[in-house]
């Protein structure tokens, strides 16, 4: 990987979270909160939060428009929950004049469980990525409603809702596995990050 | 937080979770429906729905309880971002109401009138997660020992004086740093001196951080205050009469909300300050007589 940081952002979430996933790969971290800082990662993760706070700091500093040209461009994107609502085309349940940056083909529906006290920790099959299922966190989480012919699912509840996608080298998950001790996500970007050599 | 069952609700982790996702965000206090879509509408992370903004709970006195059902269930409507409300110290049934509202976290608040001069409610018993208040270490951890699954240091609240809020985020950050220094052996005195279990010392001994989410709160009211809260350890801020008592709250609300985020920026936060208009009045935390306190109820 030679010298370019992976990078986290970090208007708003749990954005240390996944920094110290990151380093505990061995990979140098810097957070993103300009544009500046975007053009120096080879990749990018986008943290759990309140999306509409994301949506509207990444717009008022100028960071929207250079995230859009860095995902068409290829740039391997880690997005939980929140990211994952960065990350879709489509959003339902968006709060007035709410955007999202895009790149994966999916209509993600926010909220979709319902409030906080639905909230809940589930074990959820991801063949991709072994045998053992992935201890999953949601909170207040969204769920992919409708996917794309270029859109590979990875996981899904046993109700069939769709909460963990990739398209490319976009990662999208509706769950938080940096607040579990699982990283195989994460692993996942991050080999994409390597393979790429995006910066 | 150890193992967990499957598809389980109201876990620790799920409810500590939603404070850590909150986390570099900003939550405002709103009285009603429209200024909760003012609040969302200027990237706040959360709303706290309650009957009268502190400010105006000082100045008109009487008892101030947890706010009308319809007004917040009004406020949850009008905005997708997670609501939170308060209920008074002790006051369990006016928890359990705001369980069954549906509201993403209760604050069992200082700010109202406590309802139980002994004891705070046992959230354990909730679904939904608290969060309570603190002026230093050993009361963040008897609310977290109750089941608090986020603490916001008091400050004074409905001042517009910052003061007592460093002072509070200050005692507690500086109370966990001493705690990292001290032998083992020396961690029973400490948990004795700090009047909190043993097992939350020792666990805050070893990781140098609280167990759960730490905002700030009492008093702010500038971009400068929020950022400097930030600065200070604070994991995000929360904000009540300072947005709502101002001149412009649209305005000076995304300002907070940039300044939090950029908090380490003076030019953002100087940039964010500009044009905002009247503050808050304000009252300074010295002139009011101790009984008067806020900070002072909950122990």
């Amino acid at each position: 990987m030679a010298g370019s940081p992976v990078g986290v952002l970090a208007l708003q979430g749990d954005y240390r979270e996944h920094v110290g996933v990151l380093e505990s790969f061995g990979a140098e971290v810097i957070t993103v909160r300009r544009p500046e800082e975007l053009g120096r990662v080879a990749g990018l993760v986008i943290p759990g939060g309140e999306s509409s706070v994301m949506d509207k700091l990444s717009r008022m500093f100028g960071l929207a428009d250079p995230l859009k040209q860095a995902i068409a461009a290829g740039l391997p994107v880690y997005g939980t929950c929140a990211g994952l609502i960065m990350l879709a085309d489509r959003i339902t349940d968006k709060i007035a004049g709410q955007e999202s940056l895009g790149g994966l083909d999916i209509t993600v529906r926010r909220n979709a469980f319902g409030r906080q006290r639905e909230s809940f920790e589930a074990e959820v099959a991801v063949p991709e990525l072994g045998e053992t299922p992935v201890h999953a966190v949601f909170i207040r989480a969204p769920v992919v409603e409708e996917v794309g012919e270029k859109v590979s699912v990875l996981g899904a509840l046993a109700d069939g809702r769709v909460i963990a996608v990739e398209q490319g080298n976009l990662l999208g998950t509706s769950f938080h596995p940096e607040m579990t001790d699982d990283y195989r996500f994460h692993r996942r970007f991050y080999d994409r990050v390597l393979a790429t050599r995006f910066v | 937080m150890t193992d967990t069952p499957s598809s389980s609700v109201g876990s620790d982790r799920v409810k500590r979770g939603l404070a850590e996702m909150l986390k570099g965000g900003v939550i405002m206090d709103v009285v009603n429906a429209d200024q909760a879509r003012i609040a969302e509408d200027a990237g706040a992370v959360a709303v706290m729905a309650l009957e009268r903004v502190p400010a105006d709970i000082r100045s008109q006195g009487g008892v101030a309880r947890t706010s009308d059902p319809d007004l917040i269930e009004g406020i949850q409507k009008a905005v997708s971002i997670p609501v939170m409300a308060k209920a008074r110290i002790g006051h369990f049934v006016e928890a359990q109401m705001l369980q069954a509202l549906d509201v993403d976290y209760i604050d069992e608040s200082e700010v109202l009138s406590p309802a139980d001069y002994v004891n705070h409610i046992d959230k354990w018993n909730f679904t939904i997660p608290f969060v309570c208040g603190a002026t230093n270490l050993g009361e963040a951890l008897r609310r977290i020992n109750e089941g608090a699954a986020m603490i916001r240091s008091k400050g004074e609240a409905g001042t517009g004086d910052v003061s007592e809020a460093t002072k509070h985020i200050r005692k507690i950050l500086g109370e966990v740093r001493a705690l990292t220094a001290l032998a083992p052996d020396e961690l029973y005195v400490a948990a004795k001196e700090l009047q909190a279990p043993y097992a939350l010392v020792a666990e805050i001994a070893s990781t140098g951080k609280l167990p759960v989410v730490l905002f700030t709160a009492g008093g702010v009211a500038t971009p400068a205050d929020a950022a400097m809260m930030m600065q200070l350890g604070a994991d995000g801020v929360f904000v009540g009469s300072g947005v709502f008592k101002s001149g412009d709250p649209a305005k000076r609300a995304a300002a907070i909300v940039k300044a939090t985020t950029f908090y380490d920026d003076p030019q953002v936060i100087l940039d964010a300050s500009r044009g905002l208009g009247e503050a808050m009045v304000g009252i300074n935390v010295s002139d009011i007589p101790a009984p008067h306190r806020l900070a002072d109820r909950g122990w």
